[in-house]
Formats: C-alpha cells, structure tokens, sequence
C-alpha cells in the first residue's frame, strides 16, 4: 500500500469521529462536506475515478445544501414557536 | 430506556459487532489480492463486447442495466416521496416568489457572489453534459454529469433571486424533466426487448471503441440517466427553498397540521 | 487489512453517533457516515496491488485493473443514498412543524 493510500485511510478514519461527534448541525454540515472531500480522494487514490466523481458532487453540493435549507427552515419554525 | 442505559447496551452491541466484523476481516482474501472471477471476467471481455473504454459505465448500463433501473426508480420514489412529505398542509400557505419578504432568513447575496455564480452556470452546463455524455469513454456517465447540470440552474438562485429561478425552471418543466428520463431509461431496455432479444440488451451497432458514438445503448442511458438524476436534485433543492422561503403559517385557519 | 479495519471504524462511529444524537439532522448526516463505511469495503475488496483504474482509453488492453463491478454498485449507491438522506431530512422537517422539536429523546411516541 503506498503512503498516499495510508494517509486517505488516516484522514477518513480521522473525519468519522469528527462528523458524528460535532453536535451543531450547521457545522456538522461543512464538516460532513469535508469528510465527503476526503473520501472522494481515498477513491481517487484507489484507482476509483467514477466513485470519486460522483462521491465529490454529492457530498460536498447535494447534501449541504439540503441540510442547510432544511436549518433554515427549522431556525424560522423554531422562532415562530418561541412567539407563541 | 434512560440515556445513560442506552449508551451501555450500545457499547456492548458496539463491541460484539466491531469483534464479529474483524474476525470475518481475517478471513477475507488479504488486501490487494483480489481473487475474482467477475472482475477478471470483465477485464478480459468487457471492451470488445460493448466497445466502451470506461468498463465501470459498462457495467452499470450493459451488465448490470437492469439493476440500474432498479436503482433509478429507487431515486424518483424518494423524490416522489420528499414532495408527498412536504405537500401543502393545512394551517401552512405558499406566498408567491417575488412577494416581499422571501428572501426569508437567507441574506441578500453581494453583488460580486451574484456575478461569479451567474458567471458560473455557463461552464456547469457544459461540464455536466460533457461528463455524462463522456460516460463510456472516460470517468464519468449519467449519475456523475446529472449532478452539475442540476446545479448549474440552482446557481440562478444562489446568484440572484428566487423568482428567477422559478421563471427559468418552472416546477412542472423540472417534474417533466425527471420523469422523461427516468422513462427514457425504461424505454431503453424495452427496445432491447423489442429490436434484440433481452430486456436491456444493447441493440444499437457498438462502433468503433473510443469514439463518441459508440457503445451502442450506453450513451443514451447516460443521457436518460442525466437527464433523471438533474431533475431530482433541482427538484429536491426546488422542494427545500419553498419550504424555508414561501412556506409560512396559515393564521386565518386553524394550526391544527 | 487496514482499508477493511477502516471501514469497521467509520461503521462503529455512524452507529454511535446514530446513538447518541439530540438532533434529527445529526442523525442523518450520521448515518451518512456509517454509509461510508460500506462504501470503503466495497472499493478495499475490489483493488489489486499495483492495477489502474478499469479505464481503457489511454492504457492498453493488457494493463492489469482493479475490479469495476463493485466500483459500479459504490457509485450508484452513493447518488441513490444521497436522495433517501434528503428524503429523511423532509420528514424531520414535518416533525418539527408537528410535534415543535427534533430531538429525538423528546418524540417519545408516535401519535396519530
């Protein structure tokens, strides 16, 4: 296994307990974009064009971007509550 | 069950799991060794059966087609569901996109934001097509290339107004979109019932490997394919604003949901 | 060994903070993560030491490469799990508006 391989292993190993223990959900969207990130380059590294592809436009574009409109939809329905 | 219960049945579970998943690691076949047969198999014949040079796209719209079909119809279920999910209810109204006060909780993007996004959607859409229709030559294919393509028209929005975006990519253009593609992807397969021999059978001349017409049905998937995955997205992207922009309480009626 | 011990790891991290969320968006980008695990799995079983990626445009046709069936099921199930993850995220939505709250200590039952 060559040190590029070990080192996309390292940084995904790193980002799962990052991402599951990060509690705000805001900020646990940018970090699960980066851990997307990550992943798209263990993919690269091992040989996987294709899954890298379309690992980088779903999580770093589809998925925070939903997260982060459903927030603030939530934000708004949150302060409504807090009116009544 | 109480918090800190939970928390010791799940470290139990944890580690009988984790303990059961490494000792089935150790029998695995050692890393790097890949025994085969199928990846073998395809290696050997997959490029001059279908004359695609990305085997990966070969494999998923000529081998495995019809798993890909299944796998699309699982995409526009969920998308069907997302808009059954956030239908219009009872106690809720939609405003109209341009009324005053959209913009909702998200700020005004500056001018400088607006023009690179808007200076942006040219080239997505041209990336988008070109990695989709690319799709049995080099990375890339229907799943990968949709993706841009719906962004490219949400960029309308990050750039600019809502209500553009909605008058460039009206919800029912966007529905019939996704629709047509996910029957484009069906209706390939029929004709390879209908002019071969096998649903999903790749029916059209294969061409000559490396070329951008080749590999029979396979482009024309990736195209459905595209086409299917682009009006998902910007149908779920579509779904989400309204909720957090137009979507208010209802005051007249009751609150009831 | 290391890409499979990996996968375990990712897999035991989503599950615990599957576990351990007061928030029904974390839960989802949680599960997120232990999907990642299966995905990590499928590409470390499929590789051969010192194989190129099962492109064949510019290498010759003789050229060792690592398996492209399993790289087909990861890439389509990534697209697919995205929307269902969307799919989720709307329901957790519906939830707030109904019951006032996402966390899912406090959605004890579900009434009507």
């Amino acid at each position: 296994m060559t040190a590029l391989q070990v080192g996309a292993l390292v940084l995904v190993a790193v980002g799962a307990p990052v991402v599951a223990l990060v509690r705000d959900p805001l900020r646990q969207a940018f970090c699960f974009g980066v851990f997307g990130t990550a992943l798209a380059i263990l993919f690269f590294v091992f040989q996987a064009p294709d899954v890298a592809l379309s690992q980088m436009v779903v999580s770093a574009v589809g998925l925070p971007v939903i997260v982060i409109l459903a927030l603030a939809k939530l934000r708004e329905e949150e302060a409504e509550g807090e009116e009544e | 069950m109480s918090r800190p219960a939970r928390f010791w049945l799940f470290g139990a579970g944890a580690l009988a799991l984790a303990a059961m998943l490494v000792l089935a690691i150790v029998d695995l076949p050692g890393f790097g060794h890949y025994p085969g047969p199928y990846g073998d198999l395809i290696e050997q014949g997959g490029e001059s059966a279908t004359h695609a040079t990305d085997l990966v796209t070969a494999v998923n719209f000529d081998y495995r087609a019809y798993d890909t079909l299944g796998e699309e119809f699982i995409l526009f279920a969920a998308v069907l569901g997302i808009a059954i999910v956030l239908r219009d209810r009872r106690g809720e109204r939609k405003r109209a996109p341009g009324a005053p006060g959209t913009e909702g909780g998200l700020v005004r993007p500056s001018a400088a934001l607006g023009m690179v996004g808007l200076a942006m959607v040219g080239p997505l859409v041209v990336l988008g097509i070109e990695i989709a229709v690319h799709g049995h030559l080099t990375p890339g294919g229907g799943f990968q290339g949709g993706l841009p393509l719906g962004s490219a028209v949400f960029l309308a929005f990050l750039g600019g107004e809502y209500a553009a975006m909605k008058k460039v990519a009206p919800h029912a253009a966007v529905e019939l979109g996704e629709a047509a593609g996910a029957a484009g992807y069906a209706l390939v397969g029929l004709g390879g019932l209908l002019f071969a021999t096998a649903f999903f059978q790749n029916f059209i001349d294969r061409g000559e490997p490396g070329r951008l017409l080749s590999a029979g049905t396979i482009p024309l998937s990736n195209i459905a394919v595209a086409l299917e995955v682009a009006g998902a997205f910007l149908l779920l992207w579509i779904e989400f604003s309204d909720q957090a922009l137009l979507v208010v309480p209802d005051d007249s009626g009751d609150e009831e949901g | 060994m290391l890409p499979y011990l990996v996968a375990v790891w990712i897999l035991c991290w989503g599950l615990y903070g599957i576990v351990s969320s007061r928030h029904l968006f974390h839960l989802v980008l949680c599960l997120g993560v232990a999907q990642a695990a299966t995905y990590v799995l499928l590409i470390g079983v499929g590789y051969k030491s010192g194989a190129a990626a099962p492109i064949y445009a510019d290498i010759s046709s003789s050229t060792p490469v690592v398996d492209p069936v399993v790289q087909a099921l990861a890439l389509v199930d990534i697209v697919v799990e995205a929307t269902v993850a969307a799919l989720l995220l709307a329901l957790a939505m519906q939830t707030q508006k109904r019951f006032g709250t996402v966390d899912p200590d406090e959605l004890h039952s579900l009434r009507g």
